[in-house]
Parts: C-alpha cells; sequence; structure tokens
C-alpha cells in the first residue's frame, strides 16, 4: 500500500506532504473521518496520539500548496503494526470550530481528544465524556492555546469561602 | 455547569474582567470530571465506564455478560480510590462503582500532578528543553532526555552526524534506566500486592543503578546528560568496572526476587487471571510497552523501528500469553535480563572517540579553552543564554521507554525556542486501560491492576 492509494479514495481534500522523511497527510475537515477510516482499513490501526498546535503567533508557516491555513491545526498519529510504518495526519481548523471525535474509530483517542479540548478549547463532537482531564473542572481559558499568557494569570482559588 | 460567561465576578474578586487575560473558553461548558450515576450519564459513557472497547457480535457480548450491566442503582456503591492512597502510586485517583465487592464500571481521574510543562517547553530553548523533559518520567528520564534529543536533532538535521560513542553511551544509558525503572516496579508491585519486603530489595538493587548513573551524571535522578548533539559529558574513569559490577550483582539478586515471588502460590493466585486485556483490546487503546507485549503480540520500537544501535545488538522481545497482570510482571523482570544482554554487548562495542558533535552550533567549547580564548567564552555565553536556532519545521520522534512508546512532537519557528513541544506519554495512554481491565473483578484486585500498568503520574499529567 502506498500513500497515493491511501490519498485515492478520498482524492479531494487530502494533500500528502513529507516532513523530514516522515510521512504527513493534510487533510480538509470534511474529510477527516473518511480519512481516517481509509487509513484504518489500510493497516493504520492504532492511533497513537492526537494532539493540536495554535499558529496564532505563527500566521506565515509553510504550508502545501492548496491547504489553507488557520488557527489551530489538530494533528494525529497513526501507526500501521503490521508495516511498521507511522503517518501523521493534520487538519486545520479555524478558532470556536469543532471536530469530530474519532473515538468511534479508535477509543484510544477519547483521553487525548479531553486533553485537546482541555488545553486548546477545540470540542469534539461525538465525545462520550468531553470534560477537561487535566485542569480543574471549574477552571477559567484553556491554558496552551498562545493567548494564555504564562506568569500573568491570578491564581484561581475555588470553592472557598470569601 | 457554568459557562465563563455566567459565572459571576465575585466568584473570583482578584480576576479583573475589564482586561480579559484568558480570550478564550466561553465556546465550552465544562461537565464535572467525576464518575456519576448511571441515570446522568449517555450510554456510550457508561459503556466506556465499563470498559467496552471493541464492538463485539451479539455472541460475543452474550459471553461477556457475566457482569451484570443493567443494575439497579439501589444495589451499587461509588467510591473513591485516591488520589491519596498508598497503591495509587502517587496521585491517581480512580472512581469505582461497587456492587459487593465486583468492580462494574470505573473512571480515572487524573490531572492532580498537572504543572504545565507542555506550557513550560514553550518557554525554554532547545539547549534548556532537557530540564523539562527529564522530570516528565521520573522514573526514566535518561529515555526522555533521548526522545526530546532525537527530535531536536532531526530538526536540525544532524541526527546522521552523531558520534558513534555519544549513541553507544545512549543506549548504554538507556538500558540502565531501564533496568532501574523495572526494578523499582518488581520493589512496589511487590508492596502493593504485600510483599513488604520486595520493596525494600527492589529499591535497593535500584539505588545500585542510580549510583552509577551518579557517578556518570552527577545527578541519581534528572540527569539533563542526553542533550542534543551528544551528551554532556564522557564516562568517568572506571565505568566498566562499576558496568560489570553492576551485571554481576544482579543476576543473582534476580533469582531471589523469583523465589519470592515467581515461584509462590500466593504471589501468583493474585496476579494470575487478574485485569486481563486481549490484543484487539490493548491495540484500540493504543496501549504500549510491556501491556501490549503481555497480550503476545511482540512488538517493541527497538526491534520494529529502530533508533540508535539497537539493530547491532542482539537482544529478545519478551512476550506474554495471557495479557493478565501475572504476564506483564513477568514480562519486566525478564526484560531486565534482556537489558543487561544489551548492556554487555554495549559493554564489548563502545568505540572510542567524541562524545558530542563537533559541530559549533550545538556543541559548547571545551571548558579549557574559554580560559585562554575571548572568542571561546563569547561562544560558550551565547550558546547558554540564547541558545541555537532550530529550522523551522514539525517533527514526531519515538523510542521504547520501560512504560511504552514515548514520542516527543516538536514544532519549531525557526527560533531558539520550541514554538510547541507535545509529549506522548505511554502513561497518559496505558491508564485509559484501567476501567477495561478493572471490570467485573474484585475491588482488592485493583490495587494488583493499577500496580501492573506502571503509571508514573508525572508523566500521566505533565
Amino acid at each position: 500500500m502506498t500513500s497515493t492509494e491511501v490519498t485515492g479514495a478520498v482524492s479531494s481534500g487530502v494533500t500528502v506532504h513529507d516532513s523530514l522523511g516522515q510521512r504527513v497527510l493534510f487533510v480538509d475537515k470534511s474529510v477527516y473521518v473518511a480519512t481516517i477510516t481509509n487509513l484504518y482499513a489500510d493497516g493504520f490501526t492504532m492511533c497513537i496520539d492526537l494532539t493540536a498546535v495554535d499558529y496564532l503567533a505563527l500566521e506565515n508557516r509553510l504550508l502545501p500548496a492548496g491547504v489553507v491555513a488557520q488557527r489551530f491545526e489538530i494533528v494525529v498519529n497513526l501507526l500501521s503494526l503490521a508495516q511498521r510504518k507511522r503517518v501523521r495526519v493534520r487538519v486545520q481548523i479555524a478558532d470556536g470550530e469543532s471536530m469530530p471525535s474519532l473515538f468511534d474509530i479508535h477509543p484510544s483517542t477519547e483521553a487525548m481528544e479531553r486533553e485537546v479540548f482541555d488545553m486548546f478549547g477545540v470540542a469534539f463532537d461525538g465525545h462520550p465524556d468531553l470534560t477537561r482531564i487535566l485542569m480543574p473542572e471549574d477552571w477559567d481559558g484553556h491554558p496552551l492555546r498562545k493567548d494564555y499568557s504564562t506568569g500573568r494569570i491570578p491564581v484561581q482559588f475555588k470553592g472557598a469561602a470569601s | 455547569m457554568t459557562t465563563l460567561d455566567e459565572r459571576p465576578a465575585a466568584d473570583n474578586p482578584t480576576v479583573e474582567r475589564s482586561t480579559p487575560l484568558v480570550s478564550a473558553g466561553a465556546i465550552t461548558s465544562e461537565g464535572g470530571q467525576e464518575l456519576r450515576s448511571r441515570s446522568e450519564i449517555s450510554q456510550k459513557a457508561l459503556m466506556r465506564e465499563s470498559g467496552s472497547v471493541l464492538r463485539l457480535s451479539e455472541s460475543a457480548a452474550a459471553a461477556l455478560a457475566d457482569v451484570a450491566n443493567d443494575v439497579d442503582e439501589d444495589q451499587t456503591m461509588i467510591i473513591n480510590m485516591g488520589p491519596q492512597h498508598p497503591s495509587t502510586h502517587g496521585v491517581l485517583r480512580l472512581m469505582l462503582e461497587l456492587q459487593g465487592e465486583t468492580v462494574l464500571r470505573c473512571k480515572p481521574i487524573i490531572g492532580y500532578l498537572h504543572t504545565g510543562m507542555e506550557k513550560t517547553g514553550e518557554t525554554l530553548s532547545f539547549m534548556q528543553g532537557g530540564t523539562n523533559m527529564t522530570r516528565m518520567d521520573y522514573l526514566s528520564p535518561l529515555n526522555n532526555e533521548l526522545v526530546f534529543s532525537l527530535a531536536t536533532e532531526k530538526l536540525l538535521g544532524i541526527d546522521g552526524d552523531i558520534p558513534e560513542r555519544a549513541q553507544w553511551m545512549r543506549m548504554l544509558l538507556s538500558e540502565l534506566n531501564r533496568m532501574s525503572s523495572h526494578l523499582l516496579f518488581m520493589a512496589t508491585n511487590g508492596m502493593d500486592l504485600g510483599a513488604v519486603s520486595m520493596m525494600l530489595y527492589g529499591w535497593r538493587e535500584r539505588e545500585q543503578v542510580l549510583r552509577f548513573f551518579q557517578k556518570v551524571t552527577g545527578l541519581r535522578m534528572n540527569h539533563n546528560f542526553i542533550r542534543p548533539g551528544g551528551v554532556a559529558a564522557d564516562l568517568p574513569a572506571g565505568w566498566r568496572d562499576d558496568v560489570l559490577a553492576l551485571l554481576d550483582m544482579l543476576p543473582e539478586r534476580l533469582a531471589e526476587y523469583e523465589v519470592l515471588m515467581t515461584g509462590q502460590p500466593i504471589w501468583r493466585e493474585r496476579l494470575q487471571g487478574v485485569g486481563v486485556i486481549t490484543q484487539s483490546e490493548a491495540i484500540a487503546l493504543a496501549a504500549t510497552g510491556p501491556i501490549l507485549r503481555s497480550t503476545g503480540l511482540a512488538w517493541d520500537l527497538r526491534k520494529d523501528l529502530p533508533y540508535l544501535m539497537y539493530d547491532e545488538v542482539e537482544f529478545d522481545v519478551v512476550v506474554g500469553l495471557h495479557g493478565d497482570a501475572y504476564d506483564r510482571y513477568a514480562i519486566r523482570l525478564y526484560e531486565i535480563r534482556e537489558s543487561m544482554r544489551i548492556v554487555r554487548q554495549i559493554l564489548d562495542k563502545m568505540p572510542s572517540g567524541n562524545f558530542r558533535i563537533q559541530n559549533k552550533k550545538v556543541t559548547p567549547p571545551p571548558r579549557g579553552r574559554i580560559d585562554e580564548s575571548m572568542e571561546a567564552l563569547i561562544h560558550h555565553f551565547k550558546i547558554f543564554t540564547e541558545g541555537f536556532k532550530v529550522p523551522a519545521g514539525e517533527v514526531y520522534v519515538s523510542i521504547e521507554s520501560p512504560r511504552g512508546e514515548v514520542g516527543c512532537y516538536i514544532v519549531s519557528d525557526g527560533s531558539s525556542v520550541p514554538y510547541r513541544l507535545h509529549v506522548r506519554a505511554p502513561s497518559f495512554v496505558n491508564v485509559q486501560c484501567l476501567p477495561h481491565m478493572m471490570r467485573g473483578g474484585l475491588v482488592a484486585d485493583a490495587v494488583a491492576v493499577i500496580s501492573s500498568i506502571d503509571p508514573v503520574l508525572g508523566e500521566v499529567d505533565r
């Protein structure tokens, strides 16, 4: 199986790219689930990692032609045990947009999507239990956003009598 | 549930609402993290908390129906285990739904040790990043430094130029670290199951390994010794004798462990058939390391996607058969022996040469030069204050840590500080297996199951 076959199934909206020798698929949000499903059928049965990057401070980043840069990027690392191969899927989404959850294909994304939601405020539709995972449940803001400054956030005391 | 906008300002008088420091957050409404009663949650969340992972055929589902899922809520009880519980390896908090002594549902609640290390990583330069990475999985700090260094070197494009001696030294330290981590697992696993004397023995042997680390790196833990470009210093005089002394001491001690634990009927009774996970479930949950190998799948990144010089040493990947807590114990015990086998080969093959790359961009000048050369002093000052610039790009590198696949995803914007540093922590993902392994087991076995995952909360919460 080659990368062209992978993208052949959902040709529009997928751009194959090589990042320092690692295969990266830039995937449009509309074909995100379909691509992951196809990759699953091609043997990429393990979703090793799912994370996000906030590109607020890096607008002029290098992207392959045809990929429209948005503020957030969801990065999914898939692994094929049989072929000993990895593939990375990158999806651009704007602030306030939500993503479809991968939980139904890869149950392992449960905690990872919660972490992205907690740290970046990106919601995942269809996630069974989308709550904060690392920060307290009544925390204000999402710490890994680039406009969430360090050192200036007042300590939040919750539940203490005033 | 309150959204940010609805919350009264009196809630937190110290926050000045007129100048919002936090621009984002209002789009979401956070729910409670705790395990709630069955009537309050969705069917999907219920399935998740009862450990369902795969879609089964009806006959396969019927075979699993020994644990009722439609229980009367009057007959069940939700209890907390942790965060302060001696067997939760730090601050892991589990909420368990019990019917009598049987665990029906389980939900790990994490974050008690969250210190924003990924955010901190965005303020530390590539030169300083190792000090941050090494503190995540504090039981295998050298492996964390290694994956960070490998990722940085790949971004720099110098990953093919690292001197051989540096690579073999990294392997030596990585394997010794695997041994020390597994020795500590032996100690805590023994203690969790009531073999309290085992805790002393495991700790004693681990301390011998740490003593060697102290001699090499200056520190017992959190070394920041493996750095982009190589390692911080050469091996000290007499290192070979120290390693040989370790290798001579350990086989006898491991044989004692076998007598104390492996051979004991009580030990086997407590572990065999407890916390079972199948191979397909482990893959679906992205479990790696000894958990995945306990299901019979020989997946080890050192063998399957080799890094450093692992394709030049001989070792076996230890696998289990049943996917239970006993297999995971036995795998770690035998992995200590396999690591010793690798270390012996490293002793034979350790080449001479540089211990770090001679590339002035990433390598500070030798200490002696600083006293005699102004340029060397400036170079040293610049590299330790500003760091070195890393070309823009993104990369994901992963290695086999004692707990599974530890991955490092770095996005660089061309400056000397990572734009984003994400760590794929094996414990964070492995902890997701808990609801599945606990289902239908006894409360007393919960301790054995947590222990067999060998989570390090520093890396779960980061």
